[in-house]
């Protein structure tokens, strides 16, 4: 019933419309199409000006109403960031002076130079020290820019420092699946057709390599704050996207080719939310490739913490090797072990 | 009096003149199906794409509405739209599925069937003859081919939503794997066929087109009319021809890559691939990247080649209603060249967080970034054209006007997004959809109806409501503005795009009230675009006849022909040219058309 009334009330605001049109329309023509045309070109043009002043307020209104609730209203979280926030500053100054200024030269011209009987056109066609001085001035500020972009660019896709975490990130339909290397500190080969969700191999790891033994397997990342990390960023099946809004990073994971990224962790969790003042706050991981119907539930939860609170942390994972093999797991040949350390200890006794 | 007679009682002694010329000059029968429906004539080709696509546009805004209210209302059901959607929206609510499938036919739909065909369909097809002075294109048959390729293509693409699988829902852009495996989402199945099917008619259809127009430009200008007195509308779509020409085969050879990927198992795109449930695939070696250079080799030059025409178009309005020429002709033209150019250099941009080579990616920073200079140029060329001029607020002039101010405004986001140190960081989020629709989406539109509203007298001899126009124009704008300017900010909180649903989410659930706004907005402009063809389609038939030749006071040929022109476009001769597109206000006078033979005592410029 409301949605009869909703289309029943817009075609009667239509047909209004059309109507106050179509008179004057007659109007128009009845009072000379010259007069009348006059009269609308005043009207519009001075719309043009309360455009320009409505619009100018507005940008300030919706800045005054969103900026709080951008990531701008706090500090990056991750060090590199903080370099792309104080880049966004810059071309956000550049720009804004730009529109506003080209804004305000479009919709006042309109407004001075609208029609009038007394004026005569200037016969303006081509200045050549104008073109130049506008082609110039955007190439030197555009150039400055560009300096600035590619050195952050070549740092934040260059090598990490030596003493950065590793950490392998594999995207799947639709949730992330994360790999620490272990003591060792490196990974286990895997191959995808290895790949077995039912016997704890997600990843499709080759537990014949000694190196994925201490492997540890997890649904959450966690980091440690103010040490670098590198991730390895892999997909399972189609191409998804490690977006990292709160370290202001973005990496592709696409499956067959691995693709890295690296950052530095500034605040743990719980420090962000002092500092967001929301307590429920987390660092998400956003997919941001379109990867298929369930693409806008896909988190992954990171949580960066202190190093004495990762080690306890790490100190509690299994490695997946004994998750997925449990009858290579020691705990869960208890009394054959507990035999062996009897055995042991009769045999340091007899010494 | 009644109504009737006071609208048009100036019109009849003209009208009777102008059809006593088209007697004259058709001897010949025309059928109604070789005039309307297989019609050769460029002119009425224009109209088919024109009206192809305004349906198009409706359709593909109508699904924006649908999808904005899953946006702004995540949690409120509408019966009605199980009504209409059936299994698609059940209990009221649109499926994830639905929703995927709606963005994606909206993108493609409004970039290639509206954007390029409704835009330089129907403008190309309609002022390149008649504005260099020529009969018809150079090959009509093909024109006609070109129309009913496109329709073949429209076809196709309106079956794919009546598929039991559902249409293609994996972004316009339908990068692999997830386009090229039907396991890993529905809509890759046969919906994806269809979308393949009807993306390869189409383009079949712009080739075709394209080829024409360039042929025509070069080739058939009426005497007089050098490549340097040509009006900037026909330079811009003839670098969108040459754009078109060579990049669509680009995206044609992506595809029939795919089609290989999807049906006869090879591996150009896949590799190392798991899918649950199905388990993995055989195929190894390929690479999913290689589709994204493939496509985007087409889609970066597709921006402009929407773009382009709009460009063109509010360069001649601008100039017209300005009274005054257009400031800096020749730099338009070098700076409009320097962009076809750069449009093919620059496609990585779109790829700088796929893990491209940094080395490349610098590069591609440092050519997007330059054509911000070309651009630039242009805003600033515009803005010298409105000063000291003597402006015409007509509807035509006031969406030239908007397009240049969101010209400026998406423009400006472009040097955020092409900086890849930037872009690392706001890429698919809402900052892209903002800086694309201002930019790209909307400002195009405006120059679209820039066009319709600036040549309707040319195409029906009467004139579109002006009150309904300006209602149009400021309802637009400003919806317009509100829609996507504060999408910046939702961008600058990471929010990206294409989610179904953002209230599980801590970092993005804060703009469930700006959605709600944005939706509200979205709804009222798509509203007032029905009102717009209303007045279109009621103009056509009842409009105020158009009783002088010349309306605006132009000076380009397509305003030398008779008000109706039959097919071949003037009666006798084709008119000399003698002089470029733009003197007005030369010497003290309004205007001189191209026509007028410069005098002896006329000054240089």
């Amino acid at each position: 019933m409301t949605m009869f009334l909703t289309i029943a009330v817009i075609v009667l605001i239509f047909v209004v419309i059309f109507q106050i049109a179509k008179a004057s329309e007659y109007v128009s023509v009845l009072k000379g199409e010259d007069v009348s045309r006059k009269q609308n070109n005043k009207i519009n043009g001075f719309l043009m000006v309360v455009f320009l002043v409505l619009g100018m307020i507005g940008v300030w209104y919706c800045n005054k109403l969103y900026f709080g609730k951008t990531l701008l209203a706090v500090d990056s979280a991750s060090v590199e960031g903080a370099r792309v926030d104080s880049m966004l500053w810059i071309t956000l100054a550049v720009t804004g002076i730009v529109f506003i200024a080209t804004q305000i030269l479009l919709f006042w011209f309109a407004y001075k130079y609208q029609e009038s009987d007394k004026r005569k056109v200037f016969y303006f066609p081509h200045d050549n020290r104008l073109e130049v001085l506008w082609t110039i001035i955007p190439a030197i500020v555009l150039t400055i820019l560009v300096v600035i972009g590619l050195r952050n660019w070549f740092l934040f896709t260059g090598e990490p420092p030596k003493e950065a975490m590793v950490v392998e990130v594999t995207g799947k339909q639709f949730n992330w699946i994360f790999r620490y290397p272990g003591k060792d500190g490196a990974f286990g080969k895997k191959y995808y057709k290895n790949i077995d969700d039912a016997s704890g191999n997600a990843l499709g790891v080759l537990w014949d390599d000694k190196l994925s033994h201490d492997d540890i397997v997890t649904d959450k990342m966690v980091l440690v704050k103010g040490r670098p990390v590198k991730l390895i960023i892999g997909a399972r099946d189609v191409i998804h996207d490690v977006g990292l809004s709160h370290f202001r990073m973005k990496m592709d994971a696409v499956p067959g080719i691995p693709t890295t990224m690296w950052f530095t962790p500034k605040y743990t969790t719980k420090e962000m939310k002092e500092l967001t003042k929301n307590p429920d706050f987390v660092y998400e991981i956003s997919c941001d490739q379109m990867c298929g119907n369930g693409h806008y539930s896909m988190k992954g939860i990171i949580e960066v913490l202190d190093q004495e609170e990762y080690d306890i942390w790490l100190a509690k994972q299994k490695p997946q090797y004994l998750v997925a093999n449990p009858d290579k797991d020691p705990e869960n040949a208890k009394p054959a072990a507990a035999d062996t350390a009897k055995a042991a200890t009769k045999v340091v006794a007899k010494l | 009096m009644s109504n009737e007679a006071v609208l048009h009682a100036h019109s009849d002694a003209a009208a009777h003149d102008a059809h006593g010329d088209h007697h004259h000059e058709h001897h010949h029968h025309e059928t109604f199906i070789s005039k309307y429906v297989f019609s050769q004539d460029h002119k009425m080709i224009a109209k088919q794409f024109l009206i192809t696509g305004m349906f198009w546009a409706v359709l593909g805004g109508l699904m924006s509405v649908l999808f904005r209210l899953q946006l702004g209302y995540p949690d409120a059901t509408f019966p009605w739209l199980e009504d209409i959607l059936g299994k698609w929206a059940k209990g009221g609510r649109i499926t994830p599925e639905a929703y995927y499938a709606l963005v994606t036919t909206h993108g493609t739909v409004l970039v290639f069937f509206v954007l390029t065909a409704g835009l330089s369909g129907t403008f190309a097809n309609f002022l390149i003859p008649l504005q260099i002075g020529a009969r018809d294109m150079a090959s009509p048959f093909m024109n006609m081919l070109s129309y009913w390729f496109f329709f073949a293509a429209s076809i196709v693409m309106i079956s794919s939503i009546f598929v039991e699988t559902g249409p293609f829902s994996g972004g316009w852009t339908a990068y692999p794997p997830l386009s090229a495996l039907g396991d890993a989402s529905p809509g890759s199945k046969t919906g994806m066929d269809l979308w393949m099917i009807s993306m390869a008619l189409f383009v079949v259809s712009s080739l075709l087109g394209g080829l024409n127009y360039i042929a025509t430009v070069l080739n058939m200008r009426t005497k007089g009319m050098s490549m340097t007195r040509l009006p900037l509308t026909i330079w811009a779509l003839f670098f969108t021809a040459v754009l078109g020409v060579l990049s669509f085969p680009v995206l044609f050879s992506g595809f029939i890559l795919l089609i290989f990927d999807r049906n006869f198992g090879t591996s150009f795109y896949l590799s190392d691939i798991f899918i649950s449930g199905v388990g993995a695939l055989p195929n190894e070696g390929g690479s999913a990247i290689l589709y994204q250079h493939l496509f985007w080799f087409l889609g970066h030059p597709e921006v402009y080649i929407i773009l382009l025409p709009a460009m063109g178009m509010v360069s001649e309005i601008l100039s017209v209603n300005s009274r005054k020429p257009i400031f800096g002709y020749m730099a338009m033209i070098g700076s409009m060249f320097a962009i076809a150019v750069l449009a093919f250099l620059v496609w990585a941009h779109h790829m700088f967080v796929t893990g491209l080579n940094p080395f490349l990616g610098s590069i591609f920073v440092l050519l997007t970034l330059l054509i911000a200079v070309p651009s630039a140029i242009k805003v600033f060329n515009w803005l010298t054209t409105l000063w000291r001029g003597n402006i015409r607020f007509t509807p035509g002039m006031m969406f030239a006007i908007g397009f240049v101010s969101l010209f400026i405004s998406g423009g400006l986001t472009g040097i955020w997004l092409g900086n890849s140190a930037l872009d690392i960081h706001l890429h698919d989020t809402y900052f892209v959809i903002a800086h694309f629709h201002i930019v790209m989406g909307v400002a195009s539109m405006f120059g679209m109806f820039a066009g319709i509203y600036h040549w309707f007298p040319k195409m029906y001899g009467r004139y579109l409501n002006n009150s309904m126009g300006y209602i149009h124009f400021w309802v637009t704008i400003a919806g317009a503005y509100l829609i996507f300017w504060p999408m910046h900010y939702e961008g600058l909180a990471g929010m990206p795009r294409r989610y179904y649903d953002y209230s599980i989410w801590e970092s993005f659930k804060q703009f469930a009230e700006l959605n709600r706004f944005i939706s509200t907005v979205a709804m009222i402009v798509f509203a007032v675009q029905l009102l717009f063809l209303f007045n279109f389609f009621y103009s056509i038939f009842k409009g105020r006849k158009v009783t002088v030749q010349n309306p605006w006071n132009a000076n380009t040929l397509e305003w030398t022909a008779p008000i109706r022109p039959g097919h071949g476009n003037w009666v006798g001769e084709i008119p000399e040219v003698h002089r470029w597109a733009y003197d007005y206000g030369k010497d003290g006078k309004e205007f001189i058309p191209q026509t007028t033979p410069v005098g002896a005592d006329e000054s240089h410029h």
